[in-house]
């Protein structure tokens, strides 16, 4: 009898289990819940900011926001909401893989008027990473390229942190060398110094600290702080090259999921929040540069002074991305034939 | 009986070190900042979300193949037929596949690039990134564990007690209901419960189709995952302590059931590894 | 006189008959079940290959990365079977012949990889054998590191994989029959020769089906291995971490090309360990 009992049980519970599964997806579909789609290195800036704009939200409206987020590389973050993870709203590392959602029909085409600044709250920049003492005595770019030397960097192809690093290394080798061959060819012993190349910027920051690989690690200025927040003074220093570059790592609103999730005021909300002087001071304690006068008055010791060339130098990341990036692009070319197989795929 | 006594403390050693040692580092970690941050790793909602999802998945995986296992036994251990040790072999599969292969399966099918990508963006379905797809790679990953300890038990069993139920006059379902099935129930049991370990342990499979969205298609192996890559060591350790709680548990069951029918079990296990 | 009876050729059928009902709905069943769930999508990714064209196959496996990562995944899952079935022979027999306080925790104990999700392996494993860990930093003073080296790689593979070559071995040697070992040694055998030249040859079987049954899961372990192991291309990859880049680049056809590989290589391990269980069988006559 037990045996009658047992499946009878187990048939009830696989009809409940799929009605509750039917509900939790339904749950995404709540007019209260945000799903924040970001790039890698931003779960702790994300986790602070959603604790503080959901009091906000709370307070304002008389409903707590359920609010959660997904990091992974830019572009792959970009890939996969374009395959259809279900975000409201989407906060990348560069311009164009939101350009790359909007040709997709998901985003309106003028998203980036749609906030203040070309919908860049916050701005970061490329630094390296160090350990304590600096062994290797790495000061600037050229150094980077000495033999037996190891940089942590992620894969450009996945990877938006990754993007800015070629730039901002392509600025300075064409400073010192007057060719796009000479660029090339530095950017051809860079990656030969890359041991391991993770999918985004905070696995490469990962594999620098917590795996104890390579000597350098070029990034994001806003990881570099936070690595040496979490291991404590003195465990890695921040070197500051000589040329950088003004990363804007821009927001949007997912119109197609937001109108079909009902979440329009709250996503929007969310994003113009971070330009709210609280949103600010949120920004600027983890480490990213913010806009607000008073958040840079309270924050802007803490960066260093940083020589900054801009995307637009280069003319904007609708040219960029392609000439760069593509398939057969500067970067594949200065890679030679294996340039495809080391970063894999197109 | 020197030599003796070096192959006891050599084999225990080597366990200790292997496999105890990780086992026990799980709990130590996962307590190193005391009781309360332990309660508040578990307590906290993203890890609760995790949890009812685990135990979503892991309900609709083993009924639907513990109803497979059932069924597969029947027209297996109980007739003869052309290919029927092909089916075998086919049925074992999965258990010979790669987890990320199981999940690649599943992307390409899919996926946005797959084979039914583009149907199911126009209907709005959403499979890769959502449940559906996870309990899909789950269910594949998992697909042989009760077929394949019930068949050879009722192999074992042979079929003279069914046969003469059919002598007296009884229909197909009333031979199964009162005739095999309480046979088999410890198979069943054993089955389900290697089955229930592994559909909520299961990581590499999901990994590849979860939108990786903690607190909303993060299951408990891939909450452990996200701790752990947010630098929240302890807290992945404490997440971790509860998947280790329940492979605990599964060993203990699985021992007591192994010692309470051992004659049966071993006549199963002879029959595989031989 | 009675008329020959013609003789009845039965019908080539391909079933035996049976009294038993049920066998209609069942097979059709389990039929459906296991083209949805196993050889659809395993048709639809041989079906993608294909469409690769051979030259776009041999493209993408290759490539030197694809080559290194699998001279990883080989040498160290071979490494690590060949290690267990040292260590798995001994534990085997210690939990078969011997007595002692504990035996049976132990004993079940050897199920634990078969039950701990492979996340929590991963990250035990992790932790331990890191510089700072407590087995890593035992080694670190004598200038050995495990943790992301491949020699980590080889350790979470032995978690994995041990339970397989005892499991495995277990039976064999209770089946062990004392006779032929009480007649070695009263004929004067050491327990050494006992050993080597009746129980070992018997054991032998089952020892290489145990070794072809750890190795085939070490090839296709990904939770355990990918916290412990440097993930450096060709040096401390294994193969179904870059199944996962590719996907993560939405290289399907990368990804597809590589995942019929490894399907390769495990169907070739699969024949492998059938045909050693057929010589088994065989050999013990049964």
């Amino acid at each position: 009898m037990t045996n009658v009992l047992t499946r009878r049980a187990a048939l009830a519970l696989s009809a409940g289990a799929g009605a509750a599964a039917l509900s939790g997806t339904a749950a995404l579909a709540d007019a209260n819940a945000l799903l924040n789609v970001s790039y890698d290195p931003t779960a702790q800036l994300y986790a602070d900011y959603d604790k503080v704009f959901a009091a906000y939200w709370a307070k304002k409206t008389g409903t707590t926001p359920v609010l959660h987020y997904s990091h992974g590389g830019s572009g792959a973050q970009a890939r996969a909401v374009i395959e259809g993870l279900a975000a409201d709203v989407v906060t990348l590392a560069l311009a164009y893989d939101i350009d790359s959602i909007a040709k997709r029909g998901l985003i309106a085409p003028d998203w980036q008027s749609r906030l203040p600044d070309n919908s860049t709250p916050y701005t970061s920049t490329i630094v390296f990473l160090v350990r304590k003492g600096n062994p290797k005595n790495i000061k600037d770019w050229d150094d980077l390229v000495k033999p037996g030397v190891q940089i942590v960097a992620p894969n450009p192809k996945t990877s938006g942190g990754a993007r800015w690093n070629v730039l901002a290394a392509w600025a300075y080798a064409l400073k010192k060398t007057g060719s796009e061959d000479g660029a090339k060819a530095y950017l051809k012993a860079f990656f030969a110094n890359v041991p391991v190349l993770d999918t985004g910027a905070h696995g490469s920051t990962l594999t620098f600290t917590q795996r104890g690989i390579g000597d350098v690690l070029v990034g994001w200025e806003s990881d570099a702080f936070l690595s040496i927040k979490q291991a404590g003074t003195g465990s890695y220093e921040i070197v500051v090259p000589s040329i950088s570059i003004l990363c804007e790592p821009p927001v949007a609103v997912v119109d197609k999921n937001v109108d079909k999730h009902g979440t329009r005021a709250l996503a929007t909300a969310y994003l113009e929040y971070l330009y709210a002087p609280e949103g600010q001071d949120v920004i600027g304690r983890n480490f990213y540069r913010p806009r607000d006068p008073a958040a840079v008055a309270k924050y802007g010791h803490q960066f260093p002074a940083v020589n900054l060339t801009t995307v637009q130098a280069f003319g904007g990341w609708a040219k960029v991305q392609p000439e760069f990036f593509g398939e057969g692009g500067l970067l594949d070319q200065a890679y030679g034939q294996s340039g495809a197989a080391f970063f894999g795929g197109s | 009986m020197a030599s003796r006594f070096l192959l006891i403390v050599t084999a225990m050693a080597f366990m200790a070190v292997f496999l105890l040692l990780p086992l026990i580092s799980v709990f130590a970690e996962a307590l190193s900042a005391g009781l309360g941050a332990y309660a508040s790793a578990i307590v906290d909602p993203n890890v609760q979300s995790a949890i009812w999802l685990t135990l979503i998945i892991a309900a609709i995986t083993v009924p639907a193949n513990l109803i497979f296992g059932v069924c597969a036994s029947w027209c297996i251990a109980r007739f003869k037929f052309w290919g029927r040790d092909l089916l075998i072999t086919l049925i074992d599969l999965p258990f010979s596949i790669s987890p990320v292969v199981a999940g690649l399966l599943e992307v390409l099918l899919f996926g946005l690039n797959g084979l039914l990508g583009n149907w199911l963006s126009d209907h709005n379905i959403q499979i890769i990134f959502a449940l559906p797809g996870m309990v899909l790679a789950t269910i594949f990953v998992t697909f042989p564990f009760v077929a394949r300890e019930v068949i050879p038990l009722a192999q074992e069993q042979g079929n003279d007690e069914e046969e003469a139920a059919v002598t007296l006059g009884a229909s197909g379902l009333q031979i199964f209901w009162r005739v095999s099935l309480p046979k088999l129930r410890w198979g069943l049991f054993y089955g389900v419960l290697l089955c229930n370990a592994r559909a909520m342990g299961e990581f590499g499979a999901v990994s590849v189709v979860s939108g990786k969205v903690f607190g909303e298609t993060d299951t408990l192996s891939l909450a452990v995952e996200s701790l752990y890559g947010s630098y929240e060591i302890q807290a992945a350790f404490a997440v971790a302590s509860l998947l280790a709680m329940l492979a605990l548990v599964t060993l203990v069951l699985k021992a007591v059931l192994e010692w309470l029918h051992r004659d049966e079990l071993n006549a199963v296990k002879r029959k595989r590894t031989a | 006189m009675s008329a020959s009876i013609p003789a009845v050729r039965r019908p080539f059928s391909w079933r035996q008959p049976s009294v038993l009902p049920g066998f209609g709905p069942t097979l059709a069943v389990t039929l459906l079940w296991l083209t949805l769930i196993v050889l659809g999508p395993l048709a639809v990714m041989l079906w993608f290959a294909a469409g690769m064209g051979w030259s776009g196959f041999w493209g993408v496996i290759s490539t030197p990365r694809v080559l290194g990562d699998l001279r990883v995944s080989l040498t160290t899952a071979f490494g690590a079977s060949l290690v267990n079935v040292f260590f798995g022979l001994i534990v085997a027999w210690v939990l078969t012949r011997y007595d002692f306080p504990f035996r049976r925790v132990a004993d079940a104990l050897v199920d634990l990889p078969f039950a701990l999700p492979t996340a929590v392996a991963g990250i035990a494993l992790s932790t331990l054998y890191a510089p700072d860990g407590w087995i890593g930093s035992l080694l670190t003073p004598l200038g050995i590191q495990i943790a992301f080296q491949p020699a980590g790689i080889v350790v979470a593979m032995m978690f994995i994989s041990l339970p397989f070559i005892v499991r495995t071995v277990q039976p064999v040697i209770e089946d062990l029959e004392a006779e032929q070992e009480e007649a070695a040694h009263l004929m004067g055998a050491t327990p050494a020769q006992i050993f080597l030249r009746i129980s070992l040859p018997a054991i032998l079987p089952s020892l290489l089906t145990g070794f072809a049954l750890a190795f085939a899961r070490c090839l296709g372990e990904y939770g355990s291995i990918i916290f412990i192991a440097g993930n450096k291309p060709m040096i401390s990859e294994i193969v179904p971490l870059l199944i996962v880049a590719r996907l993560d680049q939405f290289d399907y056809q990368g990804a597809t090309a590589i995942g019929v590989l490894m399907l390769a290589v495990s169907f070739l391990l699969l024949l492998t360990i059938n045909l050693l269980q057929a010589w088994v069988r065989r050999r013990h006559g049964q």
